[in-house]
């Protein structure tokens, strides 16, 4: 009996493929705030769609609900084309930002809402509504009101009152974007674990690339309307396929240089006036093109001494340093003006060597921690 | 179903204003009416806005009126603040009396009152009338303005040495002005329109504009009824569009 | 939070703020309660000997009818004038809030400029306008004018801006996002109506009651104005009592059921909703 919601549930979701979204462009009066989006979403996955601002997730995140139609392009859910449905029709939920929790109903009635909207019977609807009550630890709380809730109960009956219901797919608008830190990061737990127990797709939208790199397991980066990088959250950041990428998940330092030459398979040289040569991996090489160098914070490492095992170095000056606990941060100055950050972490309580400001120092990395992207 | 619950909202809307408007244009267009027929149009004339301004007790009227608003206005901001301040529980319960209570208890209730006190009936007595539910309306609105007041303004004040007059003036008063502001608007508006409580607690010689307009009704209507409520239309409406227009931050 | 001369003195603003109480509100209303216990005196005015005769009056074989139906058609035309204003004021409100658009000050504007100029003269308006050779006449066929339905018109077009005003606050509040939620959720704009908008909206409803149907209750100009004076409501009767009759204190005993009356509806209303409409009202 108590299994009932997660029985249907899976009997009714057996395709693998829950989502695509084929070249969808929308344009609104002069702008083109998507621009041939196309993405696919598994069955079971939390999928995060990340991009600043402004890049047109909101608009795809309406277009994938039915409040607005594509310009073109077509939006499939489990292979069924629901690109002019309207949102009554499609079996998709939406949290909102500040869940919008009905504040006049108790939790219990807040849950049932859905399935009394669809008419089923009271003893049906009392089952299901106490087994997903339980599922997230509310179990006979569906008296209390919405008032007396605190964040992560509410974001607990805003979920369960969206899958109550066994949508195919769930939308999240950046639902914890109001919060303070401390909460937001518990949320960010609370939510992976009911996404896991209730095995629906998610589909969630932040500007926030750490909850992004936390939550999903797959990431959609977004900017201006375009898909920058499809990829698990690793392959994100490990392996950004463009400088915005690069540069928008997690920080790196900039070299500004042009491509010389390719010295092998998986060696190029990359020149950067002021600077010196270096070498970096044959991604994105283009022979004499201008582009940036980038290379992670935490993959670089300050030596006292001009170190011979690393095939890139450059020579520095300490500018400033933090003491950060888990790790430090360092600010360096270049031959060229420029600065560097490095992250070093704190592996020894007392580390082998301790710089000053203005120490000369040199910093190396690997030719797999940088990427080039040309212009 | 929705796109004709939708279409039928602006038609319904649209009568919604003209029956609002209807009375007021009539009115207005009546005012010019070469005959002294309240309906039937003969031509446009002026001559009831001359007669209007022949009419020495009307415009004692309106004068009494604007006297007796602002005097009740600016009593009722006094009073007001000083209920709206008092933290006692009376205080915060009592406004409430004169607002639910309907005009003609009040009327009557001060009319009676004011007798057995010997207190003249005059402008004083009326003035003291509108008073009596103006402070009403002025506590409230400052009571519930001295809610969003940030209360460490005041600590900070007297930390750098101010003195609890100073600060009740510098510091304070500034902050409430906007409920003060708005509860003289709203005082002088009820004044300036009242009748009911007018027309008992008035004595002679006190008559106020809507008193005129009553016993003008009462004994023989003609459209220099109409002048003068065009006029008053015409001058609410840009006194209205000023303000309007104008508007500080809302409360 | 007023600064007072001495912490044991009381000071100056609370001497104010009781001198307001006592004499402009306490001591009136107590005054009108006494006299309601008194006699009236041989020319009007009053006779300090205390009976119960106004009240037993009150139960008066001859009295009672009139004095009671007078009650009745004022509480009935309060409520008459209340459900109007609800059923022409709740959609205006929620044009105002959802529908206008960038029309929405202006139109706001145009509701209450009415409401600015005079009441009298706002009666008067609707006088002309049904009377004989009214256009409303002209335009309808039957004269409305000293009929019960001009009473309504006059009642409508008087409250109506009150009510209006009232819902448009609480609506304005209502989290629009709570709808998409509910349309997300399956339900259609007649749920979303029934459950959603109307139990949120409901403490804006019974505000805007209290402020049409308890002055409503004493209402008597428009009446006296648009009925001809011939349909007697509570507030014809009172001012008769006092002006005419000149009997005093049998009008205070009035008035005392007067405030029974409005007391008991306040009450009633306040505690359908949670008390704090007034204040949120004003």
């Amino acid at each position: 009996m108590g299994n009932l919601f997660i029985e249907t549930f899976e009997r009714f979701h057996d395709t693998p493929s829950v989502l695509e979204i084929k070249s969808v462009t929308k344009n609104f009066t002069n702008k083109k705030v998507l621009n041939e989006v196309s993405l696919t979403v598994n069955e079971g996955e939390f999928v995060s769609i990340l991009g600043p601002s402004g890049c047109g997730k909101t608009t795809l995140l309406r277009i994938i609900a039915g409040h607005d139609k594509p310009t073109s392009g077509k939006v499939f859910l489990k292979n069924r084309d629901i690109t002019t449905d309207e949102p009554y029709f499609r079996p998709i939920h939406t949290v909102f930002q500040r869940y919008a929790l009905f504040p006049h109903m108790n939790i219990y009635d807040n849950v049932a809402f859905g399935l009394r909207c669809e008419k089923k019977p009271e003893s049906e609807i009392k089952d299901l509504v106490n087994e997903v009550l339980g599922l997230v630890g509310l179990q006979n709380q569906g008296a209390r009101s919405i008032g007396t809730l605190s964040g992560g109960e509410q974001q607990r009956v805003a979920l369960v009152r969206a899958l109550v219901n066994r949508p195919q797919l769930l939308l999240l608008d950046e639902p914890l974007g109001a919060l303070d830190l401390k909460l937001r990061l518990q949320l960010q737990q609370e939510l992976v674990a009911i996404q896991k127990k209730f095995k629906t797709t998610f589909l969630f939208v932040t500007h926030d690339q750490q909850e992004a790199l936390n939550m999903s397991d797959k990431i959609v980066l977004l900017n201006k309307g375009v898909v920058e990088q499809v990829g698990t959250p690793h392959e994100i950041y490990e392996s950004p396929r463009s400088y915005f990428a690069a540069q928008f998940v997690g920080s790196i330092n900039t070299l500004e240089g042009m491509a010389k030459e390719k010295l092998s398979d998986n060696e190029v040289k990359i020149e950067v006036p002021g600077v010196g040569e270096f070498k970096t991996e044959p991604n994105g090489y283009a022979e004499n093109a201008t582009g940036y160098l980038c290379i992670r914070p935490e993959k670089m490492m300050i030596y006292s001494k001009r170190p011979t095992t690393v095939p890139n170095v450059v020579s520095a000056v300490i500018k400033s340093q933090s003491y950060l606990g888990t790790y430090s941060q360092f600010e360096v100055t270049l031959k060229n003006s420029q600065n560097f950050i490095i992250f070093q972490q704190n592996t020894q309580k007392l580390p082998k060597k301790v710089f000053k400001n203005d120490d000369p120092v040199f910093i190396g990395w690997q030719n797999n921690a940088s990427h080039f992207f040309k212009k | 179903m929705t796109r004709f619950i939708n279409y039928s909202s602006y038609v319904f809307v649209f009568f919604l204003y003209v029956f609002l408007f209807a009375p007021i244009v009539v009115l207005v267009m009546f005012s010019f009416n070469n005959a002294s027929s309240l309906a039937v149009w003969s031509g446009f004339s002026t001559r009831w806005y001359h007669e209007l301004t022949n009419d020495i007790s009307i415009l004692e009227a309106l004068t009494n009126s604007i006297e007796i608003a602002f005097s009740a206005t600016i009593l009722s901001a006094a009073l007001g603040l000083c209920v709206g301040l008092s933290p006692k529980h009376v205080f915060k319960k009592l406004p409430l009396l004169p607002i639910v209570l309907p005009d003609i208890v009040q009327g009557l209730s001060l009319l009676c009152f004011f007798i057995w006190l010997s207190v003249p009936l005059g402008k004083i007595s009326v003035i003291l009338a509108h008073a009596s539910f103006g402070s009403a309306y002025v506590a409230t609105l400052v009571r519930s303005r001295v809610k969003v007041i940030d209360p460490n303004l005041k600590e900070a004040a007297s930390d750098l040495g101010a003195k609890p007059w100073a600060i009740f003036f510098k510091i304070t008063l500034p902050q409430l002005m906007p409920a003060v502001i708005s509860g003289m608007l709203i005082v002088f508006t009820m004044s300036f329109d009242d009748f009911s409580v007018a027309f008992f607690t008035a004595g002679i010689g006190a008559g106020t504009l809507p008193l005129k307009i009553y016993s003008m009704l009462k004994f023989g209507v003609t459209p220099v009824v109409n002048a003068l409520s065009s006029l008053i239309v015409m001058t609410s409406v840009i006194l209205m569009t000023l303000a309007f227009f104008n508007r500080p931050a809302k409360t | 939070m007023l600064p007072t001369f001495s912490k044991n003195k009381t000071s100056l603003p609370t001497l104010m703020a009781w001198f307001w109480a006592l004499s402009l509100v306490l001591a009136p209303m107590a005054y009108i309660i006494i006299i309601s216990f008194m006699t009236r005196g041989p020319y009007g005015g009053v006779v300090m000997t205390p009976t119960l005769s106004n009240y037993t009056k009150l139960f008066d074989q001859g009295l009672t009818p009139l004095i009671a139906w007078a009650f009745l058609r004022s509480v009935l035309m309060a409520a008459a004038t209340t459900v109007l204003c609800l059923l022409c004021g709740f959609p205006l409100a929620l044009f105002l809030v959802f529908k206008s658009g960038k029309y929405r000050n202006l139109l706001f504007f145009l509701l209450v400029i009415p409401f600015w100029t005079q009441f009298l003269i706002r009666v008067y308006a609707w006088m002309s306008l049904l009377s004989d050779n009214g256009i409303f006449t002209q335009v309808f066929g039957t004269t409305w004018l000293f009929t019960y339905k001009a009473i309504f018109i006059g009642m409508l077009y008087n409250y109506l801006p009150y009510m209006t005003m009232s819902l448009y606050v609480n609506i304005e509040k209502l989290d629009v996002m709570l709808l998409d939620a509910a349309a997300d959720l399956g339900a259609s704009q007649f749920v979303k109506f029934v459950k959603i908008v109307l139990p949120l909206t409901m403490p804006g409803i019974l505000a805007g009651s209290i402020m049409v149907f308890i002055p409503a209750l004493g209402e008597f100009v428009i009446p006296d104005v648009l009925g001809g004076g011939k349909k007697f409501f509570i507030g014809n009767l009172l001012a008769q009592q006092f002006l005419t009759a000149r009997n005093w204190p049998f009008g205070a005993a009035l008035s005392v059921v007067l405030i029974i009356v409005v007391g008991l509806s306040f009450y009633l209303l306040s505690r359908l909703g949670k008390g704090r409409e007034l204040e949120e009202l004003i």
